[in-house]
């Protein structure tokens, strides 16, 4: 049984995600491929033929693929599997994935499965549906089963190297599809852990009023905890932060050691996206506050006081 | 150039559903149903693009039980101009799975041949995230999904996507499929006026066998369970306390 998984790198690293993608199909067993997608990534290439359980290293180099689309994605992979023989396709369900995972499965046509949590063998998945309040158990009879998995429902790390290297191989990849083409992207810069990742997330809501206070407020805090920031729908809508850091059902996944909310109600579309973090702690001067029904620890009061005495009692 | 919205009816979002006690999926009966949000959003876009004058004709879509009419009118009551609705039976519609959806647009985009379809990026019922890019890849389509703006221009759009750690800007040829997200627009209130207009304004109605689709299921569902609760946590009186609390449990520097 091979599988093929789709890397994700930046920086010349894999993601954080690859690697849980990797960890999700070693739970699969069998032969794993990566196949890593972009421009000038041959060294990324070398560093993956180490990793536990990757047999081959599949490369496909092309300047367009740089910052590649949906489309050529789906192209690499199609070109891919019509070579050799595969029984699975993973992704994490990252942006790239979750928009090239299902153009590749409607090719194939085989019914995909989304955001898969728990891998129960290979043609049954878990995964959550209506905002997380419940979790499907599906059974693919698809030839080739095609899953994005949810990166915080697999711990993936690179110190699992194995003995032998994974052989790598540079494949022919199609020509761009240039009816779509990336024109630019704007990345927020940031020294901070990577959201979906980091071990601590502290995260504001409409509560903290307004950028300057989120600001002034929430930021010392995070930075004394070496923390990522994160938001509610309400704090991204309300112009506090860019729109990469709200966290919920339509944002961002993350399940951190430790997840402070600050002026977050606990809407279930938020709550779907920190449910799983280990620590939750709700700061609201409401006490009704339906986040206090997820929170390990409470504290009921005004996040202008009890915020800037936390950072102080911080570290 | 004329535009397909394919809209879904679906629990409405400030519902917390339940699991059935058989497992056997969510207990719908009796819940308030209302147009997937993201769905609101892709009609408001397609009907301000037809009051800018680039879009001439906005055919909204849905596939479902006969109660998807009222989806329908209220995509039509917020300026949709026409309506097809694909009827299916609840026992099919509980197992509809968005590869048979894809197909059952894609047959009528064959018929109505629009220029673009405008779809949300995900339901809110099923999170699959996977219509939309399906769509686009049967009909051979560029996409764009998670779509926060967008610039038309004859034959391309100028799209931004909302990507992990940022955006993303696009250009795609037309036709195309694109997928919204939330912060593409503000949905207009649907008005009683225009909920009348909506009722003279014409629903066809067409089924998968009419339209040579198999929408067998290609997942089972084997069971829908509740996720394990969360253990109730604790209200603490400082801050003080929170510290030494947080610092038992190893989380806290
Ligand atoms: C389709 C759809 C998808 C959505 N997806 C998401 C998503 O992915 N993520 C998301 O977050 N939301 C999402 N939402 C929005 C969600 O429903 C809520 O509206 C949003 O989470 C509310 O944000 P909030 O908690 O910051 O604001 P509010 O609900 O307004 O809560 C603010 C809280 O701050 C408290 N507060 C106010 N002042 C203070 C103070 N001085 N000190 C302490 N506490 C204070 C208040 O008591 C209140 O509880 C989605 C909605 C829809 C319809
Ligand atoms: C485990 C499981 C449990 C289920 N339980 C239920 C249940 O309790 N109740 C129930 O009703 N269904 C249930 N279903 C079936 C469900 O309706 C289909 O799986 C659905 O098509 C999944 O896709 P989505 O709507 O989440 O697609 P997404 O890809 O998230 O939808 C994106 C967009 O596609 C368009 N779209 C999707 N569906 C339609 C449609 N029917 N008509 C028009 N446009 C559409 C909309 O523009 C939508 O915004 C269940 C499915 C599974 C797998």
């Amino acid at each position: 049984m091979n599988l093929l998984v789709l890397a994700e790198h930046h920086a010349d690293a894999l993601t954080p995600a690859t690697l849980s993608a990797l960890a999700a199909a070693r739970r699969l067993g069998g032969d794993i491929h990566l196949l890593i997608v972009g421009t000038d990534c041959r060294r990324i290439a070398e560093s993956a033929t180490r990793l536990a359980g990757v047999s081959r290293v599949l490369v496909g180099d092309a300047t367009h693929l740089a910052t590649p689309t949906a489309e050529d994605l789906t192209a690499v992979i199609l070109s891919v599997l019509a070579r050799n023989a595969y029984s699975h396709v993973l992704a994490p369900a990252t942006s790239t994935g979750k928009s090239a995972l299902p153009r590749v499965a409607a090719k194939l046509d085989v019914a995909p499965v989304s955001d898969v949590v728990e891998i129960v063998d290979a043609e049954t998945f878990v995964h959550p549906i209506y905002a997380g309040n419940a979790l499907a158990t599906v059974r693919s009879t698809d030839p080739i089963k095609v899953i994005t998995v949810r990166p915080t429902a697999f711990a993936g790390t690179l110190s699992e190297t194995s003995a032998a290297p994974a052989s790598l191989e540079t494949i022919s990849v199609p020509p761009a599809d240039t009816r779509s083409r990336v024109t630019g992207r704007d990345l927020t810069a940031s020294a901070r852990p990577e959201l979906a990742s980091a071990k601590t997330v502290v995260a504001g809501g409409r509560g903290l009023g307004s950028k300057e206070n989120f600001e002034r407020l929430l930021v010392p805090l995070a930075d004394k905890l070496g923390a990522a920031i994160g938001a509610s729908r309400a704090a991204v809508d309300g112009g506090f932060v860019p729109n990469d850091l709200q966290i919920g059902q339509t944002g961002q996944i993350v399940a951190p050691q430790l997840y402070i909310a600050a002026g977050i109600s606990g809407a279930i579309q938020h709550v779907a996206g920190m449910k799983d973090s280990r620590v939750i702690v709700a700061i609201n001067k409401d006490p009704e506050a339906p986040i206090f029904q997820v929170a390990d620890f409470g504290l009921v009061g005004d996040v202008s006081q009890l915020l800037p005495e936390l950072t102080e009692k911080a570290g | 150039m004329k535009v397909v919205v394919p809209v879904k009816r679906v629990v409405d979002y400030h519902i917390r559903v339940h699991v059935k006690s058989d497992g056997s999926g969510v207990e719908t009966a009796g819940l308030k149903m209302s147009m997937n949000p993201f769905d609101e959003i892709a009609v408001e876009a397609a009907v301000s693009l037809k009051e800018a004058g680039i879009v001439s004709e906005v055919v909204v879509v849905s596939a479902g039980v006969a109660a998807c009419q009222d989806t329908l009118r209220t995509a039509l009551a917020m300026g949709g101009d026409r309506a097809i609705l694909i009827e299916i039976s609840a026992d099919a519609e509980k197992n509809l799975q968005p590869l048979a959806v894809a197909k059952l647009l894609r047959a009528v985009c064959d018929r109505e041949a629009p220029q673009l379809v405008l779809c949300g990026k995900q339901a809110i019922d099923d999170d699959a995230h996977q219509t939309g890019q399906m769509l686009a890849a049967r009909l051979d389509w560029p996409q764009a999904t998670a779509v926060s703006a967008i610039e038309a221009a004859p034959g391309l759009l100028t799209l931004t996507r909302e990507i992990d750690g940022g955006l993303e800007r696009l250009r795609v040829d037309l036709p195309a499929v694109v997928t919204v997200d939330l912060r593409l627009n503000e949905p207009r209130y649907v008005t009683l006026p225009n909920l009348m207009k909506a009722r003279k304004k014409p629903i066809e109605t067409l089924t998968p066998e009419s339209l040579g689709v198999d929408i067998a299921p290609r997942l089972h569902i084997l069971k829908v369970s509740e996720p394990a609760p969360r253990a109730r946590g604790e209200i603490l009186a400082s801050v003080g306390e929170l510290v030494a609390r947080l610092k038992e449990k190893g989380v806290f520097a």
